[in-house]
């Protein structure tokens, strides 16, 4: 399922300090057409449809369109990814509409803490096999 | 970091590179699971003044095979043992894995879980209002024995966030393409750093380092996919798997093993959306087009893999073996009984657990495979009332899910073999040369948790490694120039021939990535057990395959990339190419079927406990440039019932 680029919507980006699906993209895609200022999929048989530029697109100008060799058309799978949820819009091909929303994170974007309640300074056996939250826990070996 | 615009053209990188050396410590390749792993980790070890740099081809908060986000994690012990796990893995990888490895990573694997909680990952509870963590004494909701289910779609997200972190801004090289390892031109096997380009600007990377964990992920993409128009993007592992961690690993020369595996999943056809929930949660079925459950027509086939056939949950492999006798049999298509599994379970479940189960249903695809929520969307399919099709897939190689690809890893000190253990654990038969997740092999089963977990096992061992050496800089003679050109190769052989003819895609002087993939995707199909001959091949079809892609490796010289995207899939697809002859070297080799169902050798259709109970490992030889094959002793850890 190749995702597009909805022409009206899409701004280029411009006024940002870097086109975020250009950014996001795994696989390389998108790019920007610096002449018209929109971008688009490059490479659309190369998208897994992973959905991370039609998530992060600030102005929600990107969708993806089934592949038509194995998909009949009509349907659309449309998420609004927010700091601590997603909200998903299911069309199905007959009109028929489900809407999901599921949690995303427990703590605030940027807001992590990565070594929370592991000491500032690492009182650990460089030599010993236990990785840094686990000092002082004996480590089980096979029982033979 | 600022984003250029558009792909630059080879015309533009060509007149204007810069080349930037970066010397560090400990070079981290690949910002999936396992970099992220060895980030976190590395800090808490290293001395302050250590530098350690993190190289990745796209933006680490979405990149790796948990780029989309998973609804489930798929290792997480619990009230099981080490033991458990070890049997576990050894019955589904009919028997041959590296039991210290997978003894390690579940003794150290539900810490790493508690660690995703506290970053952030919501974890589903037995009791829905139980607000405490895992570490707090939470019991999370079981999917199978070794799954708890979360909601994961930003997974990736709060890993990279507190990788990012950890190792600060500056030290994470994003878009950033590695070509190759550099090996050290004073000491014979030891690696010195790696070389890459920028996807973004004209600019080469050479880093020197002391070590380097590399862990670029499996390989998706060797055999020709189901799909061929536009649904060739959807395939099952991550598209952006190229199998840079085996031909990079095996190039620099390190031992590789178990190359012969590899993972054909059954899923739902052509979305090929997740099936473990539905039948390890909803407790489904698949049945054939006659309504009949071929594991029960069929059971008695598992006898002739017995032990591996007998145990309750026989191995992956032999459910695809059972299926495709039944499709052989003319009793195709298969579908996934939805309707009936849903029907049961509303029979037995609580009322609350009832209004969520449709709900957790198409959670698990929108967490993990949007396509497959899509492709029931187009289809109109509601799976209380439709069942879906289900069908195995092309061949993968991987080495973290029920896969075993990778490289021959030393164990840890205390539970090894001394025959598996080499002074650091993770560490390759190259020295300085760590790896995790896809990249160790004979050691599947670890998903998302086991390769991070694994990453940061590799971190601590590679910090002891440069300390323990700690008088070494890494020697290369070779100019940086002359790199540079072999990096830029496939443009500099663009530029010299794109006006010979005016449709640069046709133009007798060079390949492009897209026909080279093409080649290499039909050739193993055809000759090394794809999708068109129901996974079946023999010694004459190996021989036949070997010969043309020997040829093709040939014409890798003349690959040709109009930009710097083109340039990365030349790159990747030259990798891909070295997995597919390192699998069908490995394939080969073996003289017998050990995974029936993955894959068949008609010539030696028999499971051979006697003579193949061992590892098949391979070495290049640079002297002949072809890699050297022979057997490694499989030694058991933990007694199987």
């Amino acid at each position: 399922m190749p995702s597009f680029v909805i022409t009206e919507k899409c701004d280029g980006c411009k006024g940002r300090d870097k086109t975020a699906c250009q950014y996001i993209c795994p696989n390389d895609l998108m790019v920007l057409n610096k002449d018209i200022m929109k971008a688009y999929n490059q490479e659309p048989d190369q998208c897994w449809e992973c959905y991370n530029c039609v998530k992060i697109c600030p102005q929600s100008a990107i969708e993806v369109r089934a592949y038509q060799d194995f998909a009949p058309l009509g349907s659309s799978v449309i998420p609004m990814r927010g700091s601590d949820s997603i909200m998903w819009t299911v069309k199905f091909r007959n009109g028929k509409i489900k809407r999901f929303k599921f949690p995303i994170r427990t703590t605030p974007e940027g807001g992590i803490d990565p070594y929370q309640g592991i000491p500032e300074e690492n009182k650990g056996d460089l030599k010993s096999n236990l990785l840094c939250d686990e000092i002082g826990k004996e480590l089980a070996a096979p029982k033979k | 970091m600022a984003e250029m615009n558009g792909s630059m053209t080879s015309a533009d990188v060509l007149n204007n590179y810069a080349i930037e050396e970066i010397q560090t410590d400990i070079l981290i390749v690949g910002g999936g699971m396992v970099g992220c792993g060895a980030a976190f980790e590395i800090k808490k070890w290293a001395p302050k003044d250590m530098k350690i740099t993190l190289v990745e081809k796209a933006a680490i908060e979405r990149s790796g095979a948990v780029a989309m986000g998973l609804s489930a994690i798929n290792t997480y012990l619990g009230d099981n043992t080490p033991e458990d796990y070890v049997k576990h893995v050894a019955n589904d990888l009919m028997g041959i894995i590296r039991e210290d490895l997978v003894y390690d990573v579940g003794r150290h694997v539900d810490k790493t879980v508690e660690h995703f909680e506290k970053l952030g990952l919501p974890v589903f509870k037995e009791e829905e209002e139980d607000t405490r963590s895992i570490a707090e004494g939470g019991r999370p909701l079981r999917a199978g024995r070794w799954q708890i289910m979360i909601h994961g779609e930003s997974y990736k997200v709060l890993v990279a966030e507190a990788a990012r972190k950890a190792l600060g801004e500056e030290n994470i090289k994003e878009r950033v393409f590695v070509t190759e390892l550099l090996m050290d031109e004073k000491h014979e096997n030891r690696v010195a750093g790696a070389i890459g380009f920028s996807l973004r600007e004209a600019k080469i990377y050479i880093f020197k380092a002391k070590a380097v964990i590399m862990a670029c992920g499996g390989t998706v993409n060797v055999f020709r996919p189901r799909s061929q128009a536009e649904g060739m993007g959807r395939t099952w592992y991550a598209i952006w798997n190229a199998g840079s961690t085996y031909a990079m690993g095996y190039q620099a020369g390190a031992e590789m093993t178990t190359m012969e595996n590899r993972f054909v999943p059954n899923r739902f056809k052509d979305g090929y959306g997740p099936v473990g929930a539905w039948f390890t949660l909803f407790k489904s079925r698949v049945l054939n087009a006659h309504g009949e459950d071929y594991m029960q027509k069929w059971g008695h086939m598992l006898q002739d893999y017995a032990p591996y056939g007998l145990a309750k949950v026989p191995a992956t492999c032999l459910w695809n073996h059972v299926m495709l006798k039944d499709w052989m049999e003319g009793n195709g298509p298969f579908y996934m009984n939805t309707s009936g599994a849903m029907k049961q379970l509303f029979e037995t479940l609580p009322e609350k657990r009832k209004k969520s189960l449709e709900t957790d249903a198409w959670e698990d695809f929108l967490d993990m495979t949007v396509a497959q929520a899509g492709l029931w969307a187009a289809m109109d399919i509601d799976p209380q009332e439709t069942n879906s099709e289900v069908m195995p897939t092309e061949p993968y190689f991987l080495g973290s899910h029920a896969g075993a690809c990778g490289m021959w890893v030393s164990g840890p000190d205390d539970i090894s073999p001394k025959e598996y253990q080499w002074g650091y654990n993770r560490m390759t038969t190259v020295n300085g040369l760590f790896t995790g997740g896809d990249g160790v092999g004979a050691s599947g089963h670890k998903f998302s948790s086991g390769s991070y977990t694994e990453g940061r096992l590799a971190a601590k061992s590679a910090v002891r490694f440069v300390l323990d050496d700690s008088g070494y800089t890494p020697t290369v003679h070779t100019e940086n120039k002359v790199l540079a050109e072999k990096i830029y190769g496939p443009m500099i052989t663009f530029e010299k021939f794109k006006d010979y003819s005016t449709e640069p895609n046709v133009n007798p002087n060079y390949i492009k990535p897209r026909l080279y993939l093409f080649r290499l995707n039909k050739l193993m199909d055809e000759y090394v057990a794809g999708t068109s001959t129901f996974y079946k091949t023999s010694e004459a079809s190996l021989l036949r395959g070997l010969d043309l892609l020997n040829r093709l490796k040939e014409d890798a010289s003349k690959l040709a990339a109009s930009n710097l995207h083109e340039l990365m899939r030349a790159w990747e697809n030259y990798h891909r190419s070295i997995v597919g002859e390192l699998h069908l070297r490995h394939v080969l080799f073996r003289e017998e079927t050990r995974y029936p169902g993955f894959y068949y050798r008609t010539d030696h259709p028999k499971l051979d406990e006697q003579n193949w109970k061992v590892f098949v490992n391979s070495k290049l030889n640079k002297s002949t440039g072809q890699p050297d094959v022979f057997k490694r002793p499989y030694i058991e850890l933990v007694p199987k019932n």
